[in-house]
């Protein structure tokens, strides 16, 4: 009998490449017959619903087999006596950490700086929350150059099965959705109105409804394949291939120049972030030897992986001087440092932080983080679904997804980087939000904002916080997106909010749809409702973002220095309500602004509404029950060792994490607070755009400085057009420049003198080479025309010829022979 | 048996020679261009048998002439051939009328 890890694996390989199989039938399959045909998105949703079907068995499996430790909220030893046996068929997979859950908890253990001595939070707090078994292994091994292997791994732990799920689920939804959205693709000539032929006519072209569905396909696939990768060598092919994906998604009307334009820049600039992660990926191969995540077994020697390398089975990074010693002594998921004096591996702690940098500068570009923000709202170009499946539910959080994964290579200085960097992501996302009037880009700052949320979880240690709003994200904001898109689609192609208004009469489901929608986003909830029944009634914004500001609070309380990392998210919470329902009441509320649009917009059609409603199934009750809930128990279950007990101060940057027990005190406290601030935001939007006491426009007038700075998006895009556009197209034009006037010049002369001998050549050749051959033609011809002369047919004058020759020949003979 | 010198002889083949080519010169009649050819041959033949009568050869100018005779009378079969040939085409066996060739 197969163990458990190669039984899942199995299923998740098989989810995973069902997409691969429809892109390349997609694709290679042709047009179909006709550009009517919707074979294609048929065999599309088949693919990834196969694909959610399988994931769900999948957590089917792993619930039972594992009896449903996680959803306790503790994995106890009996859990794993049934799941930790290591006698698999294969042999080489393990759970990580499973015979050791209590390590962690009350042992002394150095990090950062020798001398740091710290004891982990309270015993039964870190037991509580140690993590669940992880299946590693291989499933086809591509190349061996020495001691670097490249291979396909898997590496599944519940979070890997739970992002299965969540992001099967989320694209079956949009593929149904798109198989309305897109339908006026269905034809032989689409005429697309956006698209200017150079005499001014609108682009006609045959409709491209099948190569949507290649490409959407062909996306999910990649993102299943970052999330299964066992190795990082796997994901940043992954990554480069969702990198590829979204680019042809947002050109998809490759017509248009601005989807150009934005393709390019989404691709480029993630470019940006792949160089750290490149870098990153450079260190930790030199240094450690292994791309692998889990421990491998190479050819019956087991090796440990990245994790298990720097963190060891304790969590903790152990230093020696400035150098960190790798935890290579151990076997079957316990791995230690080796002793004094025996020899060991290190890897310059420096380096280490440049590494987790590194890496994270790639999640800094695909997740859209300051600096690199700049893409995701041009990437709005693409077709709505693809903004809803690409640009906010998965791709860009494959970004955060990553960085929760690496979370045991960063160290305390990273960590703080990452905390930074969500929180100033967060904060500008929210501000320009609220200028934003196209309803798509307020969606995508939202998005940059939320993910920003992310970020700064996982920075201040709320890992399984980050995770758990980067699952309800997922989900409400998916749905607003497809809401949008539904709008968008009613409206004929109308995106500007300030052209609509009243539309919940005209489009109910949609409006009550994303309602729910920005409930859960702006965190709203009803207050006392936890007290009075036992839990608070409330979407899963509301619970995600709460764990969010409770380990902000917690980290804040340690680390007082860095109050604005809890103190922007606050404001922010605010901002995000204001934005969210301001997007709310200007598009579904209120009297029409533009009568055109509003008599002529209507209710989608079913297959674009039912996703709506299962999504808003998910968005509102997927976080049930918070941080006691199944949701969140199961991401914990996932957590990387010593995150549970919080650190004390460790490392240069010299910041302590909170403990899980530390978190928890301050809940309540940041329930509160983070509702006060998302009501007060509601209660602005309210009193501004649905029962306009106070008019905007005014609003607007007075702050013109701020708002024309917001709506030129903090001159981000001015500022990089300064600093690295123009200057490369001035670079651009000096190369063009040099080859034009002196490479070229060079080939022309070069050509010239090359004619100039060709013409002296052939001058040689006509006169002198030919005129002799020709002289030589001409007199042979000559004499043998004036030969013909003595050819007369008369054989009389032959013989006289003969005779009075031989009769020459002899006298001349006997003339000039010399006498013997 | 000396009476008769080599020189004589020579004498006589220069002259049957010389007959032989003016015959052939001066005759428009095919036969008779054939007639000075053998008038040549027997010139030439003449100054064999001499040659290896008044000298110590043997009999090689005699088998020589006799060689030279055999040609000659296939030779003559041919040119016959010919003549008739022409005489077949022309209606005449005029040799200046013969003269397709000239250049």
């Amino acid at each position: 009998m197969d163990s458990l890890g190669s039984e899942l694996s199995k299923y998740l390989l098989l989810a995973w490449l069902l997409p691969l199989i429809g892109f390349a039938v997609e694709v290679l399959g042709g047009y179909w017959g006709n550009r009517q045909d919707k074979r294609a998105a048929y065999l599309a949703i088949a693919c990834i619903g196969a694909g959610f079907l399988l994931s769900s068995f999948t957590f089917y499996r792993w619930g039972t087999e594992t009896h449903w430790q996680a959803f306790a909220g503790s994995v106890s030893e009996s859990g794993h006596a049934s799941v930790a046996d290591p006698s698999g068929s294969d042999g080489h997979e393990k759970p990580d950490a499973a015979h050791h859950p209590h390590k962690a908890a009350g042992t002394e253990t150095t990090h950062g700086t020798p001398g740091h001595s710290e004891t982990a939070g309270a015993h039964d707090d870190a037991a509580h929350h140690s993590p669940g078994p992880s299946y590693s292994g291989t499933f086809y091994t591509l190349a061996t150059f020495g001691s670097l292997t490249l291979s396909i791994d898997y590496y599944i732990d519940s979070l890997t099965i739970l992002m299965f799920c969540m992001v099967t689920l989320i694209a079956t939804c949009i593929h149904i959705f798109a198989v309305g959205y897109m339908s006026d693709e269905l034809t032989d000539e689409y005429v697309d109105h956006s698209a200017h032929t150079s005499d001014g006519h609108h682009v006609h072209r045959p409709g491209r409804f099948h190569r949507f569905f290649a490409f959407l396909s062909l996306f999910c696939f990649s993102m299943l394949g970052i999330v299964l990768a066992g190795n990082i060598f796997q994901v940043f092919v992954f990554w480069e291939l969702v990198g590829i994906s979204s680019f042809l998604l947002i050109g998809f009307y490759t017509e248009r120049k601005s989807a150009n334009v934005a393709a390019n820049k989404a691709f480029i600039v993630n470019r940006v972030g792949d160089f750290g992660f490149i870098i990153g990926l450079m260190i930790l191969w030199t240094y450690c030897g292994t791309f692998s995540f889990g421990d491998q077994d190479l050819n019956g020697h087991e090796q440990p992986g990245l994790f298990s390398m720097i963190r060891g089975s304790d969590g903790e990074i152990t230093t020696v001087g400035d150098d960190v010693i790798l935890k290579t002594v151990g076997h079957n998921g316990h791995w230690e440092a080796p002793h004094e004096g025996e020899s060991n591996r290190t890897l310059p702690y420096f380096l280490l932080v440049i590494a987790g940098l590194g890496v994270f500068g790639g999640c800094v570009g695909k997740s859209a983080q300051f600096p690199l923000q700049t893409w995701l709202p041009d990437a709005m170009e693409g077709p709505t679904p693809v903004s809803a499946l690409v640009h906010s539910a998965t791709m860009v959080a494959a970004g955060v997804y990553l960085a929760a994964r690496f979370y045991p290579v960063f160290t305390t200085e990273v960590l703080l980087t990452i905390a930074y960097i969500g929180c100033i992501t967060l904060f500008i996302a929210a501000t320009i939000a609220v200028v934003a009037t196209d309803i798509k880009r307020v969606l995508a700052y939202s998005t940059i904002s939320q993910l920003g949320y992310m970020m700064l979880a996982i920075g201040l240690g709320g890992w399984a916080a980050g995770l758990f709003h980067l699952i309800t994200h997922a989900f409400f904001k998916s749905l607003m997106f497809l809401c949008s898109g539904s709008v968008i689609h009613g409206c004929h192609h109308e995106q500007e909010m300030t052209k609509m208004g009243g539309l919940r009469h005209k489009m109910p489901i949609t409006a009550y749809t994303m309602l729910i929608g920005v409930i859960a986003i702006s965190g709203l909830a009803i207050p006392g409702s936890a007290a009075l029944i036992g839990f608070p009634i409330a979407f899963s914004g509301f619970h995600s973002k709460d764990a969010i500001v409770a380990t902000a609070l917690a980290y804040t309380s340690l680390n007082p220095i860095h109050f604005l990392l809890f103190l922007t998210p606050l404001v922010t919470a605010g901002i995000t309500a204001f934005y969210m329902f301001r997007l709310w009441f200007y598009t579904f509320t209120g009297k029409p602004r533009d009568e055109h649009i509003y008599s002529h917009c209507h209710e989608s059609p079913a297959v674009m509404c039912m996703p709506l409603v299962v999504l808003a199934l998910f968005a509102a009750g997927c976080a049930f029950g918070g941080e006691n809930g199944p949701l969140y128990h199961m991401i914990g279950n996932s957590e990387p060792l010593g995150v549970a007990s919080g650190v004390e101060a460790g490392g240069a940057a010299g910041v302590a994490l909170p403990s899980h027990h530390a978190i928890h005190e301050v809940h309540g406290t940041a329930g509160v607070v983070a509702l006060l601030a998302a009501g007060l935001g509601t209660i602005v939007a309210f009193l501004l755009y649905c029962r306009p006491v106070v008019d905007p426009e005014s609003i607007k007038r007075q702050f013109s400085g701020v708002h024309g700075f917001l709506v030129e998006k903090w001159q981000f895009d001015n500022l990089y057009d300064v600093a690295f556009v123009r200057p490369s197209h001035i670079v651009g034009r000096w190369c063009a420049t040099f080859d034009k006037e002196v490479l070229d010049g060079i080939l022309h002369s070069t050509a010239r003198t090359a004619i100039w001998i060709g013409t002296i050549d052939r001058k040689f050749d006509e006169t002198i080479v030919d005129g002799l051959v020709n002289v030589v033609g001409n007199v042979t011809r000559s004499v043998g025309m004036s030969l013909t002369v003595f050819q007369t047919g008369r054989i009389r004058q032959y013989v006289m010829f003969i005779a009075i020759s031989v009769v020459a020949l002899f006298a001349l003979l006997f003339a000039f022979m010399p006498k013997a | 048996m000396d009476a008769v010198s080599l020189n004589y002889v020579l004498a006589i083949g220069a002259v049957l020679f010389v007959c032989g080519v003016i015959c052939m010169t001066t005759k428009r009649n095919g036969i008779g261009i054939l007639m000075g050819v053998e008038l040549v041959l027997n010139g030439a033949n003449l100054n064999f048998v001499a040659f290896s009568r008044y000298t110590s050869l043997g009999l090689d100018g005699q088998v020589v002439s006799l060689f030279v005779i055999v040609l000659a009378a296939a030779e003559a079969a041919v040119a016959l051939a010919i003549a008739l040939n022409f005489y077949n085409n022309h209606l005449t066996i005029d040799v200046d009328r013969g003269d397709e060739l000239h250049g």
